[in-house]
């Protein structure tokens, strides 16, 4: 009796994972691979990392391919090399974003001093030693740009949103359809779209209401399409409960969907502004520019955090460079958190 | 016909039952009706406003504005001339390349997140995708012009070493920089989030049952992948390439960074000169009179209408794979 107990609490097998033994002759054919790349490399004309990494793929694989083929034949040692040759594209994609962080971070912290946040380009130019100016007035500017931009689009968002997933009425596939083409528009055709329709129409200038305009049209398709996601995850018992119970489906939809939605609904209007947080090419367009921090969101021009990048990279001296750097840095935190709280507000579920 | 009679007499009154909505459901209705539209409204804005302020160039250009390659604005009374032809080829030719590269290695991320990659690594994977997605792009052009271009230009060097004898790798001159083959790289890495995220959701739809049936006659990863999720997948990705391509077709910056943008015809990826229609406005909006705004203008549109054309083509292909599953 005692055995067949201590047999059954035992730690149960697993035989279908790789022991520690498997992994001897895979992890000394890698081995092996790494030597006669090296040796290649040091013998032929061939030189760089980029023989290396070719090399030590091919031969990588071959070991691998060859071992499985002596296992288990053919078809496993195709296997072998589709695995590796999936684990290498999924390396390749991700060798861009690790380059992009790394570099932002290291290129982006050399002009990152306390003293930027407090100053402004008024007296500075680009190409001027880091120690003066900054990039105050560039945050104050995309602060202001974001904010109006969402006061423009999240009600025509929601609403649409709403029409697509309460009312379902007759037109839905059709908005459904100019949803997904709007979401599809160039950000420098939203631009130049506010520029032939407002600034050549009437006497008005770039200023940071202008500017705002075509961000909110690049806004209204990510906020949409999120907030139907959202909505569609609220539960139909919900709807009919509060039908029901006598509310009328304006009574519902205000005070059970949306508030049950709530979480998802924010995380649409952050997504949104990510998405427009980063934009440069409509802002060439429509917002005029600025050195200074210009409080009057109707007249005048303004600056913006990816208008300030643009600026330093056109520049192109050694000191505008180093200012796109920070400037990118600075935006590239911005966008992080934004994506953080993205993630931690509701992962799209309903709570 | 009797009884029904009598069991009419006996039941009481019926109840008004009316399915009239109440008078704050018409006005709730009506608002959401009405402003769902806006999408409609601002889409019908942008092609009348682009083509109305444009149409000077339309008229005057006639279809020389499609197929011409010269764009001059008239100096000192001469004439203007305007052509978006070499554009249009530069922007197409780079958006190839693009997909050459970027659709591949999404197709290959997207196999490796659904069906290699285990649990704790795949979390992290596919948030470094989504926040690839989120980078501005300007960064890819900041990051183009001082990273990429010179890795760039070493491999262009070794394709035209060992790939010259194929016609579009051959370069004629020693002028590998700002080349429309750097661009498309750039443009691959901005495609490949959308691609493979597109991808990786088509591929997980692939039905169970057929994927146990695969593995139950013996069939290893690799062959169940070729045997049922591909042939199951491939239209949506092919969607999904679409996807990329309308956002490899429209972005600015990014291009407008690493291209040396010449009104010339140019078939040679490698070679150190090309055309984007969206970088080429923002190129020559700095010192263009009113005529030669108008006429940009005029190339917004066209690039809209492109662009346009592509999305609708594959959110209509996305949706059908989605909802059919074929």
């Amino acid at each position: 009796m005692t055995t067949i107990n201590q047999a059954l609490e035992a730690t149960p097998r697993k035989p279908w994972k790789t022991t520690k033994r498997q992994l001897i002759p895979s992890t000394s054919l890698l081995l092996a691979a790494a030597i006669v790349t090296y040796v290649i490399v040091a013998l032929t004309p061939m030189k760089g990392k980029l023989a290396y990494a070719l090399l030590f793929f091919i031969f990588g694989t071959g070991f691998q391919a060859a071992l499985s083929f002596k296992k288990r034949g053919r078809s496993a040692a195709t296997d072998t090399i589709a695995a590796a040759i999936m684990m290498t594209g999924g390396i390749l994609v991700f060798l861009p974003v690790a380059s992009l962080l790394i570099t932002t971070v290291v290129k982006g912290s050399k002009g990152l001093r306390p003293q930027i946040f407090t100053n402004t380009m008024q007296s500075t130019s680009y190409s001027d030693p880091l120690t003066s100016g900054g990039l105050l007035h560039a945050i104050i500017g995309t602060i202001f740009l974001i904010l109006i931009a969402t006061v423009i689009s999240l009600p025509l968002s929601l609403l649409t949103a709403l029409y697509l997933t309460e009312i379902k009425g007759k037109a839905s596939g059709l908005i459904q359809f100019l949803v997904q083409a709007m979401s599809g528009v160039p950000s420098v055709v939203a631009g130049v779209f506010i520029y032939a329709a407002i600034l050549l129409t009437t006497s008005l200038r770039g200023s940071t209401i202008i500017g705002a305009l075509p961000l909110a049209i690049l806004m209204i398709p990510t906020v949409t399409r999120t907030a139907q996601e959202v909505l569609l995850l609220v539960p139909n018992e919900l709807r009919e409960a509060g039908l029901a119970l006598g509310a009328t489906q304006w009574k519902t939809v205000a005070t059970i969907v949306v508030p049950a939605a709530r979480n998802g609904l924010i995380t649409a209007v952050i997504l949104g502004v990510a998405r427009i947080a980063g934009e440069t090419a409509p802002l060439l367009f429509t917002l005029g520019t600025s050195d200074k921090i210009n409080w009057n969101i109707f007249s005048g021009g303004q600056n913006a955090l990816p208008y300030y990048v643009w600026s330093g990279l056109i520049d192109g001296t050694e000191s505008g460079l180093a200012r796109s750097w920070t400037g990118i840095l600075v935006l590239l935190i911005l966008v992080l958190l934004l994506f953080v709280s993205a993630r931690l507000f509701g992962s799209r579920k309903v709570k | 016909m009797t009884s029904t009679a009598a069991r009419t007499v006996l039941a009481p009154d019926k109840r008004p039952i009316t399915t009239k909505p109440r008078p704050s459901d018409v006005i709730f209705r009506g608002v959401l009706s009405v402003m769902s539209m806006s999408s409609l409204l601002i889409l019908t804005l942008i092609g009348l406003f682009l083509s109305l302020r444009g149409f000077q160039a339309f008229h005057t250009q006639g279809l020389g504005f499609i197929t011409n390659i010269d764009w001059s604005a008239g100096v000192d009374g001469g004439k203007d001339s305007f052509g978006l032809g070499a554009m249009i080829v530069g922007t197409l030719l780079i958006s190839a390349t693009a997909l050459v590269i970027g659709v591949p290695l999404s197709v290959l991320t997207a196999l490796y997140l659904t069906f290699y990659a285990p649990d704790s690594l795949k979390r992290t994977l596919v948030t470094l995708v989504d926040l690839m997605a989120s980078f501005p792009s300007i960064l890819y052009g900041l990051w183009g012009f001082i990273v990429l271009m010179p890795m760039a230009e070493y491999w262009a060097q070794l394709i035209h070493k060992y790939l010259g004898w194929i016609p579009v790798f051959d370069v004629p001159g020693p002028a590998y920089t700002r080349s429309p083959f750097i661009a498309g790289v750039v443009l691959a890495i901005m495609i490949i989030p959308i691609v493979t995220s597109v991808s990786r959701e088509i591929f997980n739809q692939t039905p169970l049952d057929r994927i146990q049936a695969a593995y139950a006659l013996g069939a290893t990863r690799w062959a169940m992948i070729k045997a049922v999720v591909l042939p199951f997948g491939a239209s949506g990705v092919v969607g999904g390439a679409m996807l990329g391509l309308g956002r490899a077709l429209g972005e600015t910056v990014a291009v407008y960074s690493v291209l040396n943008i010449v009104f010339k015809v140019n078939f040679q990826v490698l070679y150190g000169y090309g055309g984007n229609i969206a970088s080429m406005i923002v190129g020559k909006w700095g010192e263009a009179s009113l005529t030669e705004s108008k006429a940009l203008l005029a190339a917004g549109f066209v690039l809209f209408v492109m662009t346009l054309i592509v999305n609708l083509l594959a959110n209509f292909i996305v949706r059908r794979t989605v909802k059919t599953g074929k």
